[in-house]
């Protein structure tokens, strides 16, 4: 099972939290904290995993951000190592040629694409193609919705007059 | 207009702030003619993503050498980027105000942790103000949700938002919805209050026709409901298991997978959904239901043989590519889904021979098919490997998953390495030589710079400890604890560093001093138990005839002691141990004067001013000293720092420091007849006979009587309503456990008045069969474990009589624990008489372990030359673990001028050498392979065999005799101690086998019970035992399990 998922820059710089386990806001702080300290500093060749606190951490560094999951002692680390990408994959289908940047500003959207990838710390979906399906679906209806709010907005401002 | 009035307005300001951005950017790269790329992407090119093997993202550096065009391209990205920010400005959905990207930028460009913390502060502070406003629009209160989770996720407290969020759940746009559960989920965990408030909502959602909604509602249940509010939900998420879209049937089986993890009662009734769903037409529900499966499986397994086939068809359409296409993953077919059957599958089939033939040729052509050049296609074979190593052992697939480690641990990768380091430790309790043939990769994997590796070499490095190589392993263990400060692992390696000592230990010199290592660099860390057994190692020795050797055990020990005294800072359990250690033996060999040991005594306790528990061990130990010198009739002079600590613990805040204090100058001033029945010399371990009777009052009681006094009727014959509160404290004990087994005991009525009958007895041990065995292993082994067999004996009291003395098996009790508990005089009486003979019996085995142990004290010089030459040679080809042949080998081939060619050639010629030594890991491969499947199906077949194989003396008394002509079979001679030293391993196989069959590991002892296999339970003891316990005439232990039979039925 994956306790967390966690988005860092090399410097530090937290980009996406998801806790699949009960964790308070002071241990996540410390978590991270730790975490980074650890993460961050091993050399490039290095094995991704790394042993914290009884459990594992497998991390994947992308340009400069890491992708980082917390799982069990028993737990597959090239698995997660594979699910890690097929998050990434996934991203930059939907972003089209994802960076950072675009998680920095749509990390709320990088939460929905997660949601259907990963459910309560476990991989619930390996197709890409259905988790992106799902997600325009999502997204159609934002659409929709904007197309309505706006008519609504200009119904009422015609009124207003 | 109005909106679209600001909305041109905020992109005017926005398209105002690039324009400044770029002229930055320009300025700064007037300076630095190759700006680094601010974000790049991901992946740089899309072709190069396709490729299944290059998919690893590539540094920077490599992409072009051409600086010009390194400029150009990373002032497109640029552009790109800017433009990206721009079209995120005007970007629907979520309407995203200057104001947040704002934030994000400045946030983005914080120089210092502070710097972000000032900002973050600032937005909460705002935040807050403008939350509470009235008739905030929705898509403003998105906004600021999604604000909120932005400030949380930066680690700060958005506690103030959360009920906003939730009152967001209760909206009817589904976008606004969305948002609020996405917050809710990400701020709240299960044992929030406000959860309650969410329920209802969710019950609500789960209804809806949308099935967005509903999934949205899922989300939230996986992460929120608890185990109170499950049943609010269950009702639902079981019906939406048929709900026509597949993503919401998905969820919904992972919603119950999450429920079961909670409260496994609450769906107990729902386990045949997931037997159902697996055959769902959509294969992403049917991958979603694994995750269930494989949790109910490895609970119970037997429940769910019946579907060995069709996981197995499953697995095997899954590499047909029966699936969609869509399910690929870098050309593997639905990898993801594979790994979990091939969980599932090592599940079902460990121990069973049935099943695991059926997976035989899948698992095969697995290793066939996989493509090991990219990585998911090594995790597969590593889960094949896995799976291999728990199924029952076939030689094909075993030489599948041995050449697939071997590629692992020749990879340059570290992961791969990590996987094959790991693999090895799966495979190697199955096929202990397997590690040989890797002996160099190993070791250059324990010498890696890199800290996991390193970590995960010394696992397989404590899987596959024996006697022979202990030393050297815990010597590393040791040097890797010192050097490290993460006190999680070190306290984890502690451990292990004294679960092996204490098992594989060649001489009591060498455990003293490592436990004083240990204790010295991670004394603090390790379990208060493992001191206490170090202090009863060091009363009792090893062997009970050879008190010389003894004697010298503690005079070294008490030597080392003084000598680290020195030490500035000593952790508390350490010194424990070292003041109980100098108390009993300080003055023993006469080599140390009295007032030495008690001047250093009286340092540690004012050294340790702070901490009462070394205080007290010091203060005993000044009694003990003083007592001993007084018994021998010297002049006792109290030093002057010791009289003033005496003084300053009689007025001590702690009663028991005052108490020990007391009794100090009370002992003191008695006489040397007194004193020595006080304190006899060297009595640590001799039993406290406790009247239990006591008798000593019966001339107190005639008195009082004849005074006039009511006579004491015990509990058992008091008739009528009692009064609870009127027992003292062991009645109170006595009636918790009557709570306990309040249900079990309804049945025989009449006992409350009379005496309780023997019948009733024997139908008392009939409702717990399962516990007493393994209570009855522990004391065995004369481990005695305080506080596991006092709360047995607490427990188990009143059935424990009779079933001794019926079985006449060695002891249930130990002598401290006879002590601690009995409630009436009737049983008073009984335990007396059974007492005696438990006491007797306990004795003689220990006596007996000892003794058993002694051989492997003798040939320890050897042994510590073999591992020396096996490990400590100068170059790296001659350090090889754990081979006995290798000593031969490579004196054969000294004369080889290359390292590498030396030791290929030595492997290569191993098999001469081989026939010789390594007969010991060829036995210990095939005994288990034999033994081991044959109980566990004897065990899947009849619970009361179960029971008889946890008795462990039956176990080995039956099974000892194979393995004795298997190693027959071996030449003798110097390998005679090569077998003695396999045959623990054996036994611990045997034992830890059975009762955990999914993880056992060879030297068999897990982490959880440290002493219960602390004195080696290894077959040969046990057959001694066993006939030494026949020549007394008493009746054997292995008749137990026929008494169970006639007990169950």
């Amino acid at each position: 099972m994956i306790h967390f998922v966690l988005l860092v820059t090399r410097q530090g710089k937290v980009r996406l939290t998801k806790w699949y386990s009960p964790y308070s806001q002071k241990e996540r702080t410390k978590v991270i904290r730790e975490l980074s300290g650890i993460i961050l500093t091993r050399a490039p060749k290095l094995c991704n995993f790394v042993e914290w606190r009884g459990f594992k951490v497998v991390y994947k560094r992308y340009a400069g951000l890491y992708f980082c999951m917390c799982i069990n002692r028993d737990d597959n680390e090239l698995e997660i190592l594979d699910i890690i990408h097929h998050y990434v994959e996934i991203l930059d289908r939907y972003f089209g040629s994802v960076c950072e940047l675009d998680l920095i500003f749509n990390f709320h959207k990088a939460y929905y694409i997660l949601d259907e990838i990963l459910i309560a710390g476990e991989l619930q979906e390996s197709s890409k193609r259905t988790v992106i399906r799902l997600i325009d679906v999502q997204d159609t209806i934002v659409e929709v919705a904007k197309e309505q709010a706006s008519l609504v907005g200009n119904i009422i401002a015609q009124a207003t007059k | 207009m109005f909106f679209q009035e600001k909305e041109n307005f905020l992109e005017r300001r926005l398209i105002e702030s690039i324009a400044h951005y770029l002229l930055a950017i320009a300025f700064v790269s007037r300076f630095y003619p190759s700006p680094p790329l601010l974000y790049p992407p991901f992946f740089l090119a899309r072709a190069r993503r396709d490729s299944p093997d290059k998919h690893r993202y590539r540094p920077r550096k490599s992409r072009s050498n051409n600086p010009a065009a390194k400029l150009r391209k990373a002032k497109l990205e640029q552009l790109k980027t800017i433009g990206r920010e721009l079209a995120m400005g005007s970007q629907g959905g979520f309407y995203q105000s200057k104001e947040f990207l704002d934030l994000v930028k400045s946030i983005g460009e914080a120089r210092s942790k502070a710097e972000e913390d000032r900002i973050v502060l600032n937005e909460i502070e705002t935040l807050k103000r403008r939350i509470s406003e009235p008739d905030i629009p929705k898509r403003k209160m998105k906004e600021y949700i999604i604000r909120l989770v932005y400030v949380e996720m930066l680690g700060h407290d958005a506690s103030f938002g959360y009920i906003h969020a939730v009152k967001m759940t209760h909206d009817d746009n589904l976008l606004v919805k969305r948002t609020g559960y996405l917050a809710v989920t990400l701020f709240l965990n299960e044992d929030h209050d406000l959860i309650i408030l969410i329920v209802n909502t969710i019950q609500k959602d789960l209804k809806s026709d949308n099935y967005l909604v509903v999934c949205a509602a899922l989300n939230a249940v996986c992460r929120l409901i608890n185990e109170e509010t499950i049943p609010a939900v269950l009702p639902q998420v079981v019906e939406l298991l048929g709900h026509s879209k597949e993503a919401v049937r998905k969820k919904a089986v992972m919603a119950l997978h999450r429920f079961y993890q909670k409260s496994p009662s609450s769906v107990s009734h729902l386990v045949s959904n997931f037997r159902k769903k697996l055959c769902d037409n959509d294969p992403g529900v049917m991958g979603a239901t694994l995750c269930p499966l494989f949790d109910l499986i490895t609970i119970d397994v037997n429940s769910y043989k019946d579907l060995v086939s069709s996981f197995v068809s499953i697995l095997k359409q899954v590499t047909e590519r029966r699936l969609p296409k869509t399910y690929d993953y870098h050309q593997m077919p639905a990898p993801f889904i594979q790994i979990k059957l091939l969980k599932i599958l090592a599940l079902l089939g460990s121990g069973d021979k049935q099943a695991s033939e059926i997976m035989y040729t899948l698992i095969g052509d697995l290793f066939r098919k996989c493509d090991s050049s990219s990585n998911i296609g090594n995790a597969v074979l590593y889960e094949c490997i896995c799976c291999v190593s728990c199924i029952n052992p076939n030689p094909k697939l075993l030489e599948a998953a041995t050449s697939v480690i071997s590629r692992f641990l020749k990879s340059d990768s570290h992961n791969l390495k990590y996987m094959g380091i790991d693999a090895l430790g799966r495979l190697i309790k199955t096929n202990p030589e397997i590690a040989e043939q890797h002996q160099l990769a190993v070791i250059d994997c324990l010498e890696d710079p890199d800290d996991t590796l390193k970590r995960k070499t010394f696992e397989l490095l404590y899987k596959m400890t024996k006697s022979s190589n202990v030393e050297v392993i815990v010597d590393r263990m040791i040097d890797y604890m010192i050097s490290i400060n993460d006190n999680h692992y070190k306290t984890e390696i502690a451990s292990r560093c004294v679960e092996l000592a204490e098992q594989f230990a060649p001489s009591n010199q060498w455990f003293i001093q490592t436990m004083n290592k240990v204790f010295e660099h991670a004394g603090d860390l390790v379990n208060i138990k493992v001191a206490h057994n170090l202090m009863r190692l060091i009363a009792e020795g090893f062997g009970e005839d050879n008190d010389t050797a003894d004697s010298q055990l503690r005079s070294s020990a008490v030597e080392s002691y003084l000598r680290i005294l020195s030490e500035p800072k000593l952790p508390s359990v350490f010194l424990q141990v070292i003041c109980w250690v100098l108390g009993e033996y300080g003055t023993a060999d006469g080599k140390f004067s009295a007032s030495y040991i008690t001047g250093k005594l009286c340092d540690v306790a004012e050294a340790y001013s702070n901490d009462e528990t070394v205080k007290a061990y010091a203060v005993t130990a000044l009694m003990k000293i003083y007592a001993f010198e007084i018994a021998a009739g010297r002049k006792v002079d109290l030093l002057s720092e010791c009289q003033s600590l005496i003084e300053e613990l009689l007025a001590s805040h702690s009663t028991d420091l005052q108490q020990r204090a007391y009794e100090l100058q009370a002992v003191i001033g008695l006489d040397a007849r007194a004193v020595e029945c006080i304190m006899p010399p060297d009595a640590s371990c001799e039993d406290i006979e406790v009247d239990k009777g006591l008798s000593f009052l019966n001339g107190y009681v005639q008195e009082s009587l004849a005074k006039g006094a009511q006579p004491y009727i015990p509990e058992s014959e008091r008739s009528g309503a009692l009064d609870v509160s009127s027992y003292g404290n062991q009645e109170h004990h006595g009636a918790l456990t009557h709570g306990l087994r309040f249900e079990a005991y309804e049945l025989p009525k009449p006992v409350v008045q009379s005496r309780i009958p023997p019948p009733s007895l024997a139908s008392s041990t009939e409702l717990v069969p399962v516990p007493e065995p393994l209570y009855s292993r522990e004391n065995h082994q004369a481990a005695s474990v305080p506080s596991v067999s006092d709360t047995g004996s607490s427990g188990l009291k009143l059935r424990l009589d009779g079933v001794q003395r019926k079985w006449g098996a060695p002891t249930y009790s130990s002598a401290s624990t006879s002590t601690s508990t009995s409630n009436t005089t009737k049983q008073k009486t009984a335990n007396g008489v059974t007492q005696v003979d438990a006491v007797a019996t306990s004795n003689l085995s220990t006596r007996d372990t000892y003794n058993s142990r002694k051989p492997q004290v003798e040939i320890s010089p050897e042994k510590q030359k073999l591992a020396a030459s096996l490990f400590g040679g100068t170059s790296k080809t001659e350090k090889r673990p754990s081979s006995s042949g290798h000593k031969i080998s490579k004196t054969a081939y000294t004369s080889k001028s290359s390292n590498d060619i030396a030791s290929e050639k030595t492997t290569l010629v191993q098999p001469p050498p081989d026939l010789l030594d390594l007969g010991e890991p060829i036995a210990t491969s095939s005994a288990p392979s034999v033994v081991d499947p044959f109980m566990q199906l004897e065990g899947l077949l009849d619970p009361a065999q179960v029971a008889s194989a946890m008795n462990y003396s039956a176990t080995a008394a039956a099974k000892g005799p194979d393995i004795m002509s298997l190693y027959a079979e071996t030449p003798a001679g110097m390998e005679g101690s090569g077998n003695a030293n396999s045959l623990p391993t054996d036994g611990d196989d045997l034992l830890s086998g059975l009762s955990e069959p999914t993880r056992s590991v060879p030297g068999g002892t897990t982490a959880t019970h440290p002493v219960q296999f602390s004195k080696g339970p290894n077959p040969k003891d046990s057959l001694e035992r066993d006939a030494l316990v026949r020549q007394m005439g008493v009746n054997p232990s292995n008749q137990n399990p026929n008494l169970f039979k006639d007990l169950l039925g």
